[in-house]
């Protein structure tokens, strides 16, 4: 329950980790969303005093996933940041630095707001729209979807932007609620990587699964 | 009698106009005109505005005999501080009409939320001679720059209404105002406090004039108003309760009761409930049409005004109402009051019947309409309590941190303040007499650095110190915060607006949050479907649907008070005495205790009744202490993990003023071997601390007290600008505070709130010891009960489980709600 549970989708072998992202096995790629850097310092900028150990915390966890699988590939969809620049941002370059080999790339979320300039200083392949890799297709907002040519619409779309959380519901009117991956036929949901963030209620049907992450561990639904 | 100028000219005008002072006012004026502060305690509609008023003017005229007909702009001389915007403008009426007769060249303005932006410039260039003022407004003053000067003048402070202030956060508000006004006037304010009576009159004197470093006097006028009650019953009372339908089905019985009388307000407890209601009567009696008026708080402004204009000359038949009617000056024509559903205590039901009949020597009459059959024994328990005079005390706030950072951040967008000069301020108030050193470090940190931070990749800023000086230098801030001041008013509310643009109202987020996409809710006389909550707004469209929600909350928050509970629990033993019963209310629920009776057990006074019932939702267990809503909450979370100890289970429960219910999918381990130790008051507040709940009371507390210390900025309703990317719910805030900041001080009031107000320790307490010392009585209906009914029907729930998380979750795998 506490590891990483696979998911085969098109060929590809897909971990499914508590830790708000995905290892691609094939490519050694981790995927993600929703990252928000820099949300408790656009806060306290504005005076409003979050602790700052949240963002602290976000990006230790990043790391010791990048180390848990050596990735070599890092692949962001959408909302990598949350708004305009602040110093929390810079603690995000110093660490860039210790990841120099990481190859990163963004898919630009409604958030990703910074100047080109930032980007190519972090190093990070910019991709406006969508990015494709493999048998799959990365974007930010399914609103996206209507952009895509039909060639592109045959490929699984992996996604973010929702924050997407699901509600169990058990007898005497008990009702649960917990961040989750959220899986159709045809695209995926990703939870937000940051714990910044709040949740959207969504309601899988049947053809449909969700993992939801329960304390620390990966339940599959249904 | 004595005789000064000042008494003399007001008491010869007074002659002029066929009135006779009463002697509580007397009495005031005497105390006003000797430089004296204190209380005043008088009935609504008994000449309390001019106990206070008069008096200032006596005050005034001893000091300038020769020419207060002719001195114009002296300065700001009474500052009336009014809970209600409502209120302002019939007491400004009143008071303008005495001025001109007296030929006073005094001016007065009104300054709330409402006063125009020209207005307020006007005021800002020559102040007048009577300010009237909401808290909010007044702490509104004190964040504008050079304020100290517009007080020099000031010397009588009055606070109408100060029962309804104290004990809630305004009142806090009104008491950090006050801190401040007495050190900007030099220790020569005189503070009077006027307020209708309460269990704790002297307390409530002591509370306002502590920065005053002084005693007072209570001033309290012994008029003793008539007053009738009468109930209206059901043709039939029926033995299943119906809840939920907030007795709307008796609607028709109110036409005659209207038709009879000049006008009628017809109090309801919620605003949702008071939509419902405007549009029952207006279809039972469509020549209502024109002359009924709906009257709350997300009412249009402009409609709200001409109400109580129409309300003045006499042009309206009824008004269907919320508390926004409660308060203040009195509508001469209105001649009847109804009370729809529980009013909860003694006092908030005198309030509202003295809302009728304001010659003090007419009879108050009030009529009770039930929302659902039990709550005629409220009617009586009421009834009894008012012939006993028990009436609620209201237990003033100690230490309500998230005020006091909102006033911070008022004084530091002004003028600045410095440390220890504003400590010993505050700690002359009331209710932060206690505050410690310490803590006032740990607020102004977090004022000034934000509290946790990693400095070198930090950009906090809002305080800064300049000199030794707090100050906050940033527009941006300061005007976000100017826009907060007004949050204390209400709940968390939000904008309702058509999902294509325009406007609606607003609405208590804590109604909208129980709402599911698609559901259908009325507001301003309109069927609206919910279609979801974004950016702090309801987007709404337009429904055909006739079928629309109403809240099955009664009374909204607000707990049966102490005294009531147990008046309620005497009444039960009143049933158990065979024969006729001294109230018709009682005589007509015999019917419903003769079921109770049979198929349960109808407890006496010195009992506690449990009824375990097993139906298809599960397993529930049911228990009546009759101690209000909110002990019930607290007690069931405690039930819940004391249960839990015996074997891993978990619960849903619900609650009522009556009792509470605690639901589970398995059988539920009480009985008479353990049931006394379940409900002993050992380890009490261990107990309260380890059950789970307090963790959710604690975030729902937070909400408020996220807006009022600005950690989450609101807009203003009905504002189209927003913060940009400065959004989040307060309960993500909940959690990032509980997971990084543990110690921060607004975290902590959210426990501290749950402890004092939301778990009422100490009156939890006290019903342990009762229940120890009563017959608790354990019974298994084979069915639904007169008396769990409402409480099943009730739909507020709140969780505890002993078992592991991942347990419940595969428990509740097999019945996860699939869509379409």
């Amino acid at each position: 329950m506490k590891n990483p549970v696979p998911h085969i989708l098109r060929q590809q072998t897909l971990w499914v980790s508590p830790e708000r992202c995905i290892f691609w096995e094939e490519e050694n790629t981790l995927i993600l969303a929703d990252l928000h850097l820099g949300k408790s310092g656009h806060f306290r900028k504005e005076g409003i005093g979050i602790p700052q150990s949240i963002y602290k915390a976000d990006l230790q966890r990043l790391m010791a996933q990048l180390y848990l699988y050596k990735a070599e590939r890092l692949i962001i969809a959408g909302d990598f940041t949350h708004s305009t620049a602040n110093k929390e941002l810079d603690l995000f370059i110093k660490w860039r630095k210790d990841f120099s080999l990481l190859h990163i790339d963004l898919v630009k979320g409604n958030h990703d707001i910074l100047a080109d300039s930032w980007y190519s200083d972090a190093d990070i392949q910019v991709s406006p729209l969508k990015l494709m890799a493999g048998p799959f297709l990365f974007l930010h907002d399914l609103k996206a979807e209507k952009e895509l040519t039909a060639e592109e619409k045959k490929m699984y779309r992996f996604t973010g932007h929702l924050h997407p959380a699901v509600t169990l519901k058990g007898k005497g009117r008990q009702t649960l609620r917990f961040p989750c991956y959220y899986f159709t036929p045809e695209y995926a949901v990703l939870p937000a990587f940051s714990r910044f963030t709040g949740g959207y209620k969504v309601q899988p049907t049947k053809d449909e699964l969700v993992y939801a992450i329960v304390d620390d561990g990966i339940m599959r639904l249904p | 009698m004595p005789s000064s100028t000042g008494n003399k000219i007001i008491n010869d005008w007074l002659e002029t106009k066929g009135f006779r002072p009463f002697l509580f006012q007397q009495q005031t004026w005497e105390l006003i005109s000797g430089g004296q502060s204190g209380l005043v305690n008088a009935p609504t509609g008994c000449g309390k505005t001019f106990s206070v008023f008069l008096g200032t003017l006596i005050r005034y005229i001893n000091a300038h005999p020769e020419d207060y007909r002719h001195t114009t702009n002296t300065g700001l001389q009474l500052l009336w501080v009014t809970p209600l915007r409502a209120l302002a403008k019939d007491i400004g009426r009143a008071m303008e009409e005495v001025l001109a007769e007296l030929g006073i060249p005094w001016r007065l303005g009104i300054r709330n939320g409402d006063t125009s932006v020209a207005e307020r410039a006007r005021q800002k260039k020559a102040i007048p001679e009577i300010l009237l003022i909401t808290p909010e407004s007044l702490h509104l003053l004190l964040a504008q720059k050079g304020y100290p000067s517009l007080f020099r003048s000031l010397s009588v402070v009055a606070i109408d209404e100060w029962h309804e202030l104290l004990g809630s956060k305004r009142g806090v508000q009104v008491e950090l105002a006050v801190s401040r006004l007495v050190a900007c006037t030099g220790n020569k304010l005189m503070l009077w406090g006027i307020s209708a009576t309460i269990g704790n009159l002297e307390e409530a004197r002591k509370v306002l004039l502590s920065p005053l470093k002084k005693n007072g006097v209570t001033v309290t006028a012994s008029l003793q108003k008539k007053l009738e009650v009468e109930s209206i019953y059901p043709d039939e009372i029926e033995k299943y309760p119906w809840a939920g339908h907030l007795g709307i089905r008796l609607a028709y019985k109110l036409i005659p009761v209207i038709q009879q009388s000049r006008t009628t307000l017809i109090f309801i407890n919620t605003r949702g409930m008071s939509e419902t209601w405007y549009q029952t009567l207006l279809d039972i009696c469509p020549e209502l049409a024109g002359v009924l008026a709906l009257h709350h708080g997300s009412i249009d402004l402009e409609l709200r005004n001409w109400i109580e204009e129409q309300l003045h000359t006499g042009k309206l038949k009824a008004v269907v109402c919320t508390a926004s009617l409660d308060l203040g000056v009195d509508f001469r024509p209105v001649e009847t009051v109804i009370q729809v559903g529980s009013p909860k205590g003694v006092a908030r039901f005198l309030q509202r019947a003295g809302r009728s009949g304001h010659q003090p020597d007419a009879t108050s009459k009030i009529y009770f309409l039930p929302t659902h059959s039990l709550e005629l024994l409220e009617a009586a328990a009421l009834q009894s309590a008012i012939a006993d005079k028990l009436i609620e005390s209201r237990m003033p706030i100690t230490l309500c941190y998230d005020v006091l950072l909102q006033y911070l951040n008022t004084l530091a967008i002004s003028e600045g303040f410095t440390s220890e000069e504003l400590y010993q301020e505050v700690i002359s108030t009331f209710c932060f007499q206690l505050l410690t050193r310490d803590e006032w470090g740990q607020i102004l940190y977090f004022l000034t650095a934000g509290g946790k931070a990693m400095h070198q990749y930090d950009d906090f800023r809002k305080v800064e110190i300049e000199d030794g000086v707090f100050r906050i230098n940033s527009r941006k801030i300061a005007m976000r915060h100017r826009m907060h001041i007004g949050t204390i008013v209400s709940d968390a509310m939000l904008k309702v607006r058509f999902i294509t643009g325009g406007y609606v109202g607003v609405i208590e987020e804590y109604f909208i949050s129980r709402l599911d996409p698609g559901d259908v809710f009325t507001l301003a006389g309109r069927n609206l479907e919910f279609v979801m909550i974004k950016d702090m707004t309801a987007l709404v469209r337009k429904s055909t649907q006739k079928k629309s929600i109403i809240p099955s909350w009664n009374g909204g928050r607000m707990p049966l008070s102490a005294n009531l509970g147990k008046k309620l629990r005497e009444m039960l033993d009143r049933m158990h005495i065979p024969g006729p019963k001294n109230w018709p209310e009682l005589q007509a629920l015999i019917p419903l205790f003769e079921l109770q009776a049979s198929i349960s057990h109808v407890p006496a006074a010195s009992e506690l009744l449990i009824e375990q019932i097993e139906t298809k939702d599960g397993f529930h267990l049911f228990v009546y202490p009759f101690e209000g809503r909110l002990v019930h909450e607290a007690m069931a979370a405690i039930l819940a993990w004391r249960i839990s100890r015996i074997t891993p289970i978990t619960f849903s429960f619900a609650m009522n003023d009556y009792g509470f219910e605690l639901l589970s999918d398995q059988p539920i381990p009480v009985d008479d071997s353990n049931v006394y130790d379940l409900f002993s008051p050992d380890n009490l507040l261990a107990d309260i601390q380890r059950s789970v709940n307090s963790t959710e009371m604690a975030r729902r507390k937070f909400r408020d007290i996220a807006v009022i210390g600005g950690l989450i900025f609101q807009g203003m309703p009905g504002e189209k600008k927003k913060a940009r990317h400065l959004q989040s719910s307060a309960s993500l805030l909940f959690n990032v505070f509980s997971e990084y900041d543990a110690e921060n001080v607004l975290l902590r009031q959210a426990y501290q709130e749950v402890l004092d107000q939301q778990m009422e320790e100490a009156r939890l307490r006290d019903m342990l010891v009762r229940i120890q010392a009563s017959t608790i009585v354990i019974r298994f209906p084979q069915q639904l009960t007169p008396f769990c009914f409402p409480i099943k029907v009730d739909s507020m729930r709140e969780d505890l489980s002993s078992e592991r998380l991942e347990d419940r979750v595969r428990k509740m795998q097999q019945q996860l709600e699939f869509g379409k």
